[in-house]
Parts: structure tokens; sequence; C-alpha cells
């Protein structure tokens, strides 16, 4: 068996994450191929659930960026979004779902560079963490029941 | 309580309401939501510590709506779920008549929305020390530990939704519950489907639950999940500072401030 290798969700918005991530291939910028990205209209526009979707579905280590605060497309989604993760990771926390395994970012359509940093540092800090197993043997409950 | 009882029954006597939702004598000791609609009836009427249900919960029911206007006996409570309510544009003034009750269960004249709001800004929501204590406990175990503490506490849940209808705030007529279409939530009362459904739970009451603890009482297995809403609270407070409904204010989730601060977003 080789290395272990994160896989990486990543949920981004259309008008800056995603031309960002554009951008750091259009710029030749070489970065970790663990990333499944997954474009949104906007952060305000992705739900909680969908991050435990992934977590259910055996992701290791998720990924959540739109643009900066104030240069939202919408005007006000990335805020509406702000305050939704501020909660959701306080009840991750309680609940003991790793917020390690969640980077949230600020990724503009001009930072290239600096989406190729983010992923690269989430893949190394989920790296670290090892395998996400806890959501995954909860989520995996149905096929165990259906193999006995 | 005889104040009550009068005052109930005078409403219902000039037909200023049509129909009083109180608390009357339940099975055995308990006691249960009773709904009022002529003035004989209100010696039915009893206020007691025993009286814990959230009475809120039946203002945006369609079917106790179709009765006319109602007068409610609202505990504190009953008060901040009629606030928050009213703060969601699901009750307006003149909606309904509040037969205020004080924690010394003495009556307290309410006439208006704003009314109930002065009045709350002195009885503050304040999390009990010994919930507090319990929420420090789960968050000073380590993760992994933290989660196995939930799967095993959710284990016991078999969805019957008690902690929803129990709540005045989830009057959703649809439930992302119910969505099939993406099947948001596990239907089966499996781990995942019940940590799916208490998530969620959580999160569409976050910065609108005003701790009434109506979910817990509900719940035929006495689950902790208040603690999940408690901690909630707490977060709210932290870091936006604000506790409790308020006319004046959106809710947490529905609004937002250019200047809120967290510290985990590069």
């Amino acid at each position: 068996m080789g290395e272990f290798e994160p896989k990486i969700v990543a949920f981004v918005c259309n008008w800056c994450t995603y031309a960002g991530a554009d951008l750091t291939g259009t710029s030749r910028i070489k970065y970790a191929q663990n990333v499944k990205i997954i474009r949104f209209p906007c952060t305000g526009r992705i739900d909680f659930m969908l991050l435990l979707k992934s977590f259910g579905e055996g992701a290791d280590g998720i990924i959540v960026s739109g643009c900066h605060p104030n240069d939202c497309h919408y005007t006000s989604g990335n805020f509406h979004a702000r305050r939704r993760w501020i909660m959701f990771r306080g009840l991750l926390d309680i609940l003991g779902i790793d917020v390690r395994r969640i980077q949230y970012s600020w990724v503009s359509a001009a930072e290239g560079a600096k989406w190729a940093d983010i992923v690269n540092t989430t893949v190394t800090a989920i790296r670290e963490l090892g395998p996400y197993t806890d959501y995954a043997k909860v989520a995996g409950y149905l096929e165990k029941e259906a193999s006995v | 309580m005889k104040e009550l009882n009068q005052k109930a029954a005078s409403l219902l006597e000039s037909n200023t309401v049509q129909v009083v939702i109180g608390y009357g004598k339940g099975s055995v000791d308990r006691t249960h939501a009773i709904f009022i609609t002529s003035a004989a009836e209100c010696e039915q009427l009893i206020f007691d510590s025993r009286c814990i249900q959230n009475l809120a919960v039946y203002l945006t029911k369609a079917e106790i709506k179709k009765m006319g206007k109602p007068a409610i006996v609202a505990p504190i409570p009953v008060l901040r779920s009629i606030l928050q309510l009213a703060a969601e544009n699901q009750i307006k003034d003149n909606d309904l008549i509040v037969l205020g009750v004080s924690p010394e269960s003495e009556m307290i004249e309410l006439e208006s929305l704003t009314a109930i709001e002065t009045y709350l800004s002195t009885k503050q929501i304040a999390i009990d020390e010994k919930y507090q204590t319990a929420i420090e406990a789960i968050k000073a175990k380590p993760v992994s530990e933290r989660f196995a503490f939930w799967v095993k506490e959710l284990e016991p849940c078999f969805k019957c939704y008690a902690c929803r209808a129990a709540c005045p705030l989830c009057y959703c007529t649809r439930c992302t519950v119910e969505n099939n279409q993406p099947q948001w939530i596990s239907v089966a009362s499996h781990s995942l489907g019940n940590l799916e459904w208490h998530v969620m739970r959580a999160m569409h009451l976050a910065g609108r639950c005003t701790d009434c603890e109506a979910c817990y009482n509900a719940c035929p297995m006495a689950i902790p999940i208040h603690l999940l809403t408690k901690s909630m609270l707490q977060d709210v407070s932290a870091n936006f500072g604000t506790t409790g409904p308020s006319l004046h204010r959106d809710n947490t989730l529905s609004s937002f401030n250019p200047d809120d601060k967290e510290s985990f977003i590069r």
C-alpha cells in the first residue's frame, strides 16, 4: 500500500475561487491533485448538509472557498456564508466532527497562487491527520446491514 | 389561578377572543394544552410548575388559527417564543391576547409585542450552570470520543420528530427531512440518519432557539438534544453578542455584519 492520499472536496463559488483555480492552471502552477472541485454560484448557496454528505461519501477533508468579504457577486452571499460557517463550526465542534478537516478561505479570481497554496497546505494537514473514518463508518451503516 | 380564569372568561364573554389556549388537567398528575371556547369552561384553566409545554407551538397551526383570535397563557418560555415568532413575521400585534404569567405565578399585563420585549429585557436567557458544565465536559473530550458520545446518545432516537412537533419555531409546513429530491436526511433511524437529522435541526434553529427546552421535554428517549441548541446559543452570544429574540434585529443567520469576526477563514 502506498502513502495515504487524502480525498479532498472543494466547494467553491463561481465568481472568485473557481476563476482563481482556473488561473492557477493557466499560470501553470502545479499543485496537489487530491482535490475535486465543485462549482457553486456563491458560497451563500453552499448548504451545510453538503459538507456532511461529503464526509459521508468518504471525503477526508473539505475546502470551502469564495469571494473575499465585500467582493461578493451577489453583494452579500459570502457575508451570510461566513455567519453560517461560524455557527456550523461550533456545532461540528461539540458533535466531534473534526473541524480541522474543513478549510475555509477567500480566494479571488486573481489569486491563482493562493489557491495552489490553500490546496497544498490542506492536503498536507489532512495527510497528517490521516484518513477520516469516524463519519464514514456511521454513514456505511446501511451497507453493513445489507451485507449481513 | 383565579385571576387568570376570570381574565380568560371575560375575554371570551366579550368575544374579544374566540379561543383561549391554556393548560388544563391531563392524565394522572400531568397537565396538557386545552383550547377553551366558552367562558363557562374557563374554570378548567390551571397554572403551576407542571405547566412546561410551550403553548406558542399552537399559534402557527392552521387548525388553531381557524378557531379565531386566541388568548394564550404565557409563562416566560412562551413569551420568548411569541417574540421570536413576531420577529419572524409569524405573529402581529392584535393577532392575539397574551395572558402573561411571571415566574412568581402572577399575571403580567402585556398589551403589545413591544411590551413583551420590554418585559423580557429584564429576563435574559441564561444557560443554567449544570448545562454549561455538561457542554464543557463534552467539549473537553478528544474529538473522536466526542463523536462516539453523540453517536451513542442519538442511538435511541427513532425519528418520531416529537422534538420538531413540540418546537414553536419548527413551523415550516414542509420540512427538509421530508424532502426526498434530493434525500437530505436518511429516513431510517440509523446512526447516519439520526446524526443528519439532529445536525439539521440544530442548524435550522441556530440564532432562533429561545432555550425553552420543549424539544428535550418532548423526547420520549430523553436524548440531550437541548445541549446542542444551548451550545449554539452560547456561540451566538460569543460571536455576535446577541441573546434571545428581539423585534429590532433580524435572525443571526438571515442577517450579517460586514465586520463579523472569525479566526478560521484563510
